[in-house]
């Protein structure tokens, strides 16, 4: 029977190979799966995969798919962070909610001033948002030990419910005939994340290519990335060697509290525009889906970040011109998710046909 | 033909030769908030989408995406179907208000029409439904059948439209019976099945015999039949499994007239930038039939109303009517205007309670 | 204000009801958690188990039925999960959200066609002579069956999980793979064995929502619960007493909340709608939760 052997070290052919023949094992599967909705499943596959990016109006999807990854991958990076040394924020959704009303509360305050501190002000609010609602299962893990899994995701719908409540109250848009929802932050020139609209250029994009860079930079040649390695593959040894626990919780989850509240804050002054009610659309939790389909790394995250977006694009687009259901579509990152994990294997075992141990 | 103007206005880099031909059968996009399956809301816009294809036949191809998030996702969905050469977009969510403002100021020569917004543009329609109408009969019939004299409402997110409802079947169950009091709960979702369930059981144990309700899912109907002695009313969809009793009537959305004539308007090419807000006189909001559950006079007159209602003899916002707190909104005879209406964020006098602020 | 309005009897009677869905999820999750599998994937298992249960149960006009099927389609789910996890040895956490994705778009589509319709009649037992007991009777025994069920299912994993052989070698798997298998267990079959056990009670309480509480298909009717349910396992600390305490309390704040805006309490209704999760972190911290499975998350690959 066939069985599975550690291999020495990571394969390095694997680790290119394994994703690629997983969207092609998507793409086949998919395609079985339009077939079977009653659809050309080459049509669907190349609307998915290529005319997002080579077809017709690639350069109306081009920038799209920017706009979808940036949040995507700004919040990865911080998650990976934490998820190397083994602390489990899964509340991103809900610091990426504080980020967007913090920002957008500072940006409001200041309507219809003109100023060019207002953006960075609000960087700064949404940051701290970010950072402020992460420090809650942060110190509760460190004082408490409470599960920051549960602190974090509890705090999500939290901060939903505060957001419905600020969308309503607080923020309203006081010129929007008692409807809910807080003044355009795209169009007020001060406040705006945006550089270039048509490019889909903007701060937020540039912010997730920092972090990326940031983040490689920190795991391969800081100290601190040492440290956070450390602690997850090996919290004794970390301890040993002197790694304080209490600070590393408190930096992981304070870091990727930040990028989160920061993509919620660059997302609300540019794509989202306003805050809503329904301001949240699941970045949070995607962005979990993100980090490990890059195997936490840097360069991995930016490119899983890369193919999520070009599926949520590429999809909306196969509803619209296929009339493919979005439940297809669903289950069609589901697909490609499970065939990107399950192959993975092979980066680091390789398959022997054994003789059954006697 | 229809992306000249684009072309020159937009990106230059965009190749788009091989769109749209004049002699092709106008398309008509739909962009919902919800997935088709929700048996409510976007439903119901959906089922409005069928009868345009019915209606027109090869005429007219519809497209539609589902689920799409209100915010940029929104943006690039309707932009995405004007460049596959839509001719006409209804963007079916409030939310969708500004991106459809925006996407239209990018595609002159495509036509847009926005729900429940107050926006417009010379391409941007805005169209909504007098859903109070609904409310008023609703209110009618409830007032006339309690016994307990609670009535009970549940509420999904405090805006206009919710309180609007909330005011006039309040009015008209007050008209009919003085002693009739409201308790409404915020559950602050439009479909969450489990927590409606619990606002109908919670509203049931307080007294309420006629449950009303501002959310999608038919969990409250549910639960009135398992307390046996509540009516509720559908909500959206005709929710007509429930009938005769517990549930006694309802409010249906009804968009197929609406889409059907704004359709035909674009192939006239008569199609000029409009707010509509329809109510039952123009079919945009249903009556689904009154059961036989309500006893026969109360029906006749819910209907009479209904009529009167359809007819414009009738406003559901007639004076008087104070305010919440004691100060005069309507004299006399008065009719309510629609700019308070569209707005509107109070309650009427003898609703107790704060609307959440 | 009248707080005479709230009835405890009927209040404490319709949480039990309020809480079989997440305790029904809750309690497969704790079995699964216990052998140190973490999967995520709750929502996406108790959606699909809500539609399998649903289209069984109206073709066949027998809610009970419609169980059976909503526990074969969760475990169905449960089994992609299982196989990924413990033979492709695939990230967990990423793996548990893949499924719930996945399962949400294959709910839908299993579930088109099947709008407005109503599932059948599924009664409540009305215990003879115990429902007829005052107050209790009203809170404990006038229950539909599946109620009982779910808090047998609880008091069979708390006697499962702590005195029989098959409890015992599920939490050693749990505590620590390696020497279980060292031991000479199986740990990929009990693993697997579990996973199925959580996709099956997860199923159930997706189909709870379809067949009981609403009882019609549309679409996306468990509205998180799934993530409610993965909340109170670890709430509970994985005891499954517990579990049955954080589902109750969950519920009891959600129901006291709208009991309190019922009876006009002026407290603002954002405030009252974050409670229920506000009070579970509170009660977590002054609890401070147990200690995981030692394996929790973990991959195994036995490697010797």
């Amino acid at each position: 029977m066939i069985q599975l052997e550690k291999r020495p070290q990571a394969s390095a052919i694997w680790t290119y190979i394994a994703p690629l023949l997983a969207v092609i094992l998507t793409m086949i599967a998919g395609g079985i799966l339009f077939a079977f909705l009653g659809n050309d499943p080459f049509e669907a596959i190349r609307t998915i995969f290529w005319d997002p990016l080579f077809g017709e109006f690639a350069s109306f999807h081009r920038p799209q798919i920017l706009i979808k990854a940036a949040p995507l991958v700004l919040i990865a990076i911080g998650l990976s962070l934490g998820f190397r040394a083994g602390i489990w924020n899964i509340g991103a959704e809900g610091q990426y909610i504080m980020g967007a009303i913090c920002g957008a509360a500072v940006g409001l305050a200041f309507y219809p001033t003109e100023s060019v501190f207002i953006l960075p002000l609000m960087v700064i609010a949404g940051a701290l948002g970010g950072w402020a609602w992460a420090m809650i299962p942060a110190l509760l893990r460190v004082k408490f030990q409470t599960n920051e899994i549960l602190v974090s995701l509890m705090l999500v719908y939290v901060a939903e419910q505060l957001l419905a409540s600020v969308s309503l109250s607080l923020l309203r848009n006081p010129d929007g005939h008692g409807f809910p929802g807080s003044r355009n932050l795209a169009q007020y020139e001060s406040a705006t994340s945006w550089i270039d609209k048509s490019a889909g250029m903007h701060w937020g994009v540039v912010a997730a290519l920092i972090a990326v860079v940031f983040s490689y930079v920190i795991l391969s040649r800081h100290m601190l990335g040492f440290n956070i390695r450390l602690t997850g593959e090996s919290p004794r040894a970390a301890a040993f060697s002197g790694v304080n626990p209490t600070r590393m919780i408190v930096i992981c989850m304070g870091l990727s509290g930040v990028l989160a509240g920061l993509a919620g804050m660059f997302e609300v002054s540019g794509p989202g525009a306003q805050i809503s009610i329904d301001f949240n659309v699941g970045y949070g939790f995607t962005a979990i889906i993100v980090a490990f389909l890059g195997r936490l790394h840097p360069i991995g995250i930016l490119m899983a970040g890369g193919v999520m977006a070009l599926t949520y694009v590429g999809g909306g687009n196969a509803q619209a011109q296929l009339q493919l259901p979005a439940a297809a579509i669903q289950l069609f990152q589901g697909m490609l998710l499970f065939f990107l994990l399950a192959l993975d294997v092979m980066t680091n075992y390789r398959p022997v046909r054994k003789k059954e141990a006697l | 033909m229809k992306f000249t103007t684009f072309l020159t206005s937009t990106a230059a880099a965009l190749s788009l030769g091989t769109a749209a031909m004049a002699d092709d059968p106008t398309t008509v996009g739909f962009v919902y908030v919800g997935p088709v399956g929700d048996g409510g809301w976007t439903y119901e816009h959906n089922v409005g989408r069928l009868a345009v294809e019915e209606h027109f036949g090869d005429a007219v191809e519809t497209v539609f995406v589902e689920s799409v998030p209100e915010g940029a996702d929104s943006v690039r969905v309707m932009q995405q179907m004007a460049l596959n050469g839509a001719d006409l977009i209804f963007t079916t969510s409030f939310g969708y208000m500004d991106p459809t403002i925006e996407v239209a100021s990018q595609f002159p020569d495509v036509k847009f029409e926005h729900a429940t917004g107050y926006k417009l543009a010379d391409n941007v329609s805005n169209y909504s439904a007098r859903f109070y109408e609904g409310r008023a009969v609703q209110g009618h019939i409830a007032g006339s059948m309690t016994e307990s004299n609670v009535v009970g409402y549940i509420g999904s997110f405090p805006i206009p439209e919710v309180i609007r409802g909330i005011n006039a079947a309040y009015i008209h169950a007050q008209r009919v019976n003085p002693d009739v009091e409201f308790k409404v709960v915020w559950v602050y979702t439009w479909f969450d099945p489990a927590k409606e369930a619990e606002a109908a059981n919670v509203l049931i144990e307080q007294g309420a015999d006629v449950i009303l309700q501002h959310t999608d899912s038919t969990a409250p109907q549910a639960a009135a039949q398992a307390a046996g002695n509540v009516i509720t009313f559908g909500q959206a969809s005709d929710m007509s499994e429930f009938g005769p009793h517990p549930r006694v009537s309802s409010i249906i959305d009804n968009w197929s007239p609406y889409y059907i004539a704004r359709t035909q308007a674009v192939i006239d090419g008569t199609w000029e930038s409009t707010s509509t807000w329809d109510g039952i006189g123009a079919g945009m909001v249903g009556i689904g039939e009154i059961s036989d559950a309500v006893p026969a006079d109360v029906k006749a007159e819910a209907e009479a109303m209904r009529d009167a209602l359809a007819s414009g003899e009738y406003h559901a916002f007639t004076g008087p009517i104070n305010k919440q707190d004691g100060s005069v909104w309507l004299a006399e005879g008065e009719t309510a205007d629609d700019g308070t209406l569209a707005g509107m964020n109070f309650y009427v006098e003898g609703i107790t309670g704060d609307i959440p602020q | 204000m009248d707080f005479s309005a709230i009835n405890p009897a009927v209040l404490l009677a319709s949480l039990m009801v309020a809480a079989t869905p997440i305790l029904l999820a809750a309690i497969g999750e704790l079995v699964v958690e216990r052998a140190g599998v973490l999967n995520l994937g709750v929502e996406g298992m108790m959606i699909t188990g809500a539609v399998a249960g649903f289209i069984v149960a109206s073709a066949t006009g027998s809610a009970w039925l419609g169980f059976i099927g909503a526990a074969f389609g969760g475990a169905i789910l449960a089994l992609l999960f299982g196989l990924l996890t413990q033979f492709f040895l695939s990230n967990q956490v990423a793996t548990g959200l893949g499924l719930t994705l996945f399962g949400l778009g294959l709910s839908a589509l299993m579930g088109q066609g099947y709008l407005g319709v109503k599932a059948p009649d599924f009664a409540s037992l009305n215990v003879p002579f115990l429902s007829d007991i005052p107050f209790l009777g009203r809170v404990l025994f006038q229950h539909d069956a599946m109620v009982y069920i779910g808090l047998a299912l609880v008091a069979g994993t708390y006697w499962m999980l702590k005195y029989s052989r098959a409890g015992l070698i599920l939490r050693a798997v749990g505590e620590n793979h390696e020497a279980a298998h060292a031991l000479g267990y199986n740990v990929v079959r009990v693993r697997l064995l579990a996973i199925l056990f959580g996709g099956a009670c997860a199923g159930l309480g997706g189909a709870y929502l379809s067949l009981v509480r609403v009882p019609t298909y549309a679409e996306g009717l468990t509205a998180g619960a799934g993530w409610i349910a993965l909340a109170i396992v670890v709430f509970a600390s994985w005891k499954p007493w517990r579990l049955l305490l954080g589902a109750y309390l969950f519920g009891g704040v959600t129901v006291l909340q709208l009991n309190l805006q019922a009876v006009g309490l002026s407290i603002p209704v954002e405030i009252l709608s974050m409670s229920p999760y506000l009070v579970t972190i509170l009660v977590l911290v002054i609890m401070s939760a147990g200690r995981a499975p030692g394996s929790l998350g973990k991959s195994f690959h036995a490697s010797s």
